[in-house]
């Protein structure tokens, strides 16, 4: 029996001594789905990742993986990349996958097989015998990478995981968690990039101040905080586009483009699209005509200063 | 458990790989037999250098007095000499200079270079002897009462045992023995001790730690990395004793050769001397043979496994609360202080190895792995003070490790603040 939610938390607590961490968290993950966790600095995220990894343990609620309450063993289940990640220095490249692998509960012929099968997926064969400080930044955020998806965990964590990866490797990562997404792995991030959101994640929630504040699907989110502009291109050189416009929308701005021009429209209570057009078409050729939906920087900043009293 | 193990595996493979353990388990007994060996190497070459003083003897009685040694030897001169032309000549080493009545006015040694210690006790240890040997004599006392007053008596040492059966014994040797073994119990706990330390803050700046934390218990690492250390710090003890063991017997296979011909040539010049050195020799031999090496290795490990574990857990905590190891300071002073002391009191005790200080040192656990092993081969503490002592050591580094795992859990995923006693006893009050 498969739930639709894989991970879970129910009004997670935690406190330390000075200051709440999070207050009363609940999250669902679905299965299969990339999941991304928002939120400014200190928010909490990461204390909600430390306690999903059994690092840290909740003051109260709880965490349920696959519908169960989740045990010690799960912790191999979970591949976790943190966000203050590193190797050994002194250890060599193939010894470290392997111990790290070993300790996510792999044998060592099992290990040995799907470490050969990623440091040949990577082209990186030839790193086995090297130590980890003669391996560039970049190189390093590679195997950690690696160790990280080794064990073929169903549950993915990523803690700010394109903080410190050079392009070049955000943009394996990115592809990576596509590719694993498409295995049926579960993903779940924290990140302050907000275009990798819109480019990966079908859920998010958003923490602030220990509290969730947000959550849902993207899609239904842009459209939770869509504000009705509309973008028209539109062949009608030389009119008033405030008084063309009146009682259906208002211009925001009117930009001349050759002999036509582009404006960025917001409608007024009780109109809609349809007559928006109907309208347009009055007055001349349409162009173009989309509905601008608010990008997720957008909706992360409105919902975090919403909430912030005077700053 | 299991993971306990990979853990093990790890921090002992990468530390006996390592070129510096290598080294110095190989050289460790060779460097500490040159310890040995290097000082009477030196003395011989010291030997070499002959000096020569001038004796201007006023007195008239220097002669009898002043005997040429094989590093010494005395000219006498007429004691109207010039002292300026002598040191313009630069001749001898030095020149003495013994007024008539050097009792009451003293002897002067001119030289151009500061004499040695060993010339001027000489020197003076020889006048001195003379002096009171003419005055017991002016005193009517016979030559031959004056010599039956260099006495020395031989005193063996001989010990029951509990069979009442007798046995050869040697205080010095049971010193030797002791002090030797509380010293490797002293280096090797802060050695190993340091090192489990190093190894937590390596973790920690690597930002290793949080790999490592999302997939063992912090327990389940601290102790990985500690029995990890020890069984390196037991290897490195076994590779010692068997090395030593090897030297010892191919430096009696070369030495005692060369030994056996010279004593046949003393025996061809004095049979008594001969007899004499032979039974010395058997004394200590026996006296070596005698110590119960069964339970001083047996005691040696047990202690440095408990005393290990102790301060290994403590200086674990310490890696896990600081950023750094300049930061360790604070912390690490009060937990090796009472090592410290027990090492300092190590040699008071040696003095009176069955006193009340060397009784409570041997209890506490925090000083009894030094003090006890200092008294162990005394064999002279009682089953019920060992298992006292023992017992004691045991909840004890249970009771660190339990204190120490709580630190540890809370350290090792918290950067950048700086750690102050308050704050420890907060981790260990709530340790969530």
């Amino acid at each position: 029996m498969q739930s639709e939610i894989f991970l879970e938390t129910r009004d997670v607590v935690k406190a330390y001594h000075r200051h709440t961490a999070l207050s009363g968290v609940s999250l669902g993950v679905p299965r299969g789905s990339i999941f991304g966790l928002l939120g400014p600095n200190g928010a909490g995220k990461t204390s909600l990742i430390r306690i999903i990894n059994r690092i840290t343990a909740p003051d109260s609620g709880q965490v349920l993986l696959d519908g169960r309450a989740m045990v010690a063993q799960d912790v191999e289940r979970i591949g976790y990349l943190p966000e203050e990640r590193g190797l050994y220095k002194d250890m060599k490249v193939g010894e470290q996958a392997l111990y790290l692998a070993r300790l996510k509960g792999l044998s060592r012929q099992d290990a040995l097989r799907k470490l050969k099968h990623w440091f040949e997926k990577f082209e990186i064969e030839s790193w086995w015998d090297k130590k980890v400080a003669e391996l560039s930044k970049g190189m390093q955020q590679k195997v950690q990478f690696l160790v990280t998806v080794l064990h073929e965990p169903p549950l993915l964590i990523f803690d700010e995981p394109f903080s410190g990866f050079d392009p070049v490797n955000a943009e394996l990562l990115k592809r990576e968690i596509l590719e694993l997404k498409a295995k049926g792995s579960t993903i779940l991030f924290s990140t302050h990039n907000m275009a990798s959101v819109e480019e990966l994640c079908d859920n998010i929630a958003l923490i602030d101040r220990s509290r969730k504040v947000l959550d849902g699907q993207v899609a239904a989110i842009k459209q939770q905080y869509k504000q009705n502009q509309f973008e028209l291109e539109l062949e009608a050189p030389g009119q008033d586009a405030q008084a063309l416009f009146a009682g259906t929308a208002e211009v925001i701005s009117d930009q001349p483009r050759g002999t036509a021009r582009r404006l960025l429209l917001r409608l007024t209570e009780g109109s809609d699209s349809n007559q928006l057009v109907a309208k347009a078409l009055q007055i001349g050729k349409i162009l173009s005509f989309r509905e601008l939906l608010p990008s997720m920087n957008d909706v992360f900043l409105q919902v975090v200063q919403q909430k912030t009293p005077k700053s | 458990m299991s993971k306990i193990g990979i853990i093990l595996e790890r921090e002992y493979m990468q530390r006996v790989k390592k070129k510096s353990f290598v080294i110095m388990t190989f050289l460790g007994p060779v460097l500490m037999a040159a310890l040995f060996v290097v000082p009477i190497l030196l003395q011989g070459l010291e030997d070499e250098d002959y000096k020569s003083i001038a004796v201007l003897d006023a007195s008239g009685q220097m002669e009898q007095v002043l005997q040429s040694s094989e590093m010494l030897s005395f000219d006498f001169l007429d004691p109207g000499r010039d002292l300026e032309t002598l040191r313009q000549e630069g001749e001898y080493y030095g020149i003495l200079l013994v007024p008539k009545d050097y009792e009451s006015q003293g002897i002067k040694l001119f030289s151009t270079e500061q004499p040695s210690i060993n010339i001027k006790s000489q020197i003076s240890s020889a006048v001195e002897a003379h002096l009171r040997e003419t005055k017991l004599l002016e005193a009517g006392i016979r030559q031959s009462q004056i010599d039956s007053l260099r006495a020395h008596v031989a005193l063996d040492t001989i010990r029951w045992r509990e069979d009442g059966s007798a046995e050869a014994s040697s205080t010095e040797i049971a010193m030797a023995v002791g002090f030797i073994l509380a010293f490797m119990i002293y280096m090797f706990v802060f050695i190993y001790g340091s090192q489990v330390m190093r190894g937590v803050i390596e973790e920690k700046t690597n930002r290793i730690v949080e790999v490592l934390a999302s997939s063992v218990k912090p327990f389940e690492m601290m102790m990985g990395k500690v029995l990890g250390v020890a069984l390196v710090a037991l290897t490195q003890f076994a590779v010692w004793v068997v090395l030593t063991i090897v030297l010892v017997w191919a430096a009696q296979a070369t030495l005692l050769g060369d030994m056996g011909g010279q004593m046949q040539q003393m025996n061809l010049s004095d049979p008594q001397a001969m007899e004499q050195i032979q039974n010395m020799d058997m004394d200590w031999q026996s006296a070596l043979m005698n110590l119960n090496y069964f339970a001083i290795v047996g005691w040696f490990i047990f202690y440095f496994i408990g005393g290990y574990l102790l301060y290994a857990a403590l200086f674990a905590a310490v890696g896990a609360a600081v950023d750094n190891e300049t930061e360790t300071q604070q912390f690490i002073l009060p937990i090796t202080l009472p090592m410290i002391l027990a090492f300092v009191l190590a040699q008071n005790i040696i003095a009176n190895p069955d006193g009340s200080l060397a009784f409570w040192l041997s209890v506490i656990p925090f000083t009894s792995p030094v003090v006890m092993l200092v008294r162990i081969p005394f064999e002279s503490v009682s089953v019920g003070e060992l298992l006292l002592s023992a017992g004691l050591l045991v909840a004890t580094f249970v009771l660190t490790i339990w204190l120490a795992a709580k630190i540890y859990r809370t350290g090792i995923l918290m950067y950048g603040k700086k750690i102050t006693y308050a704050e420890l006893w907060k981790w260990i009050r709530y340790g969530g």
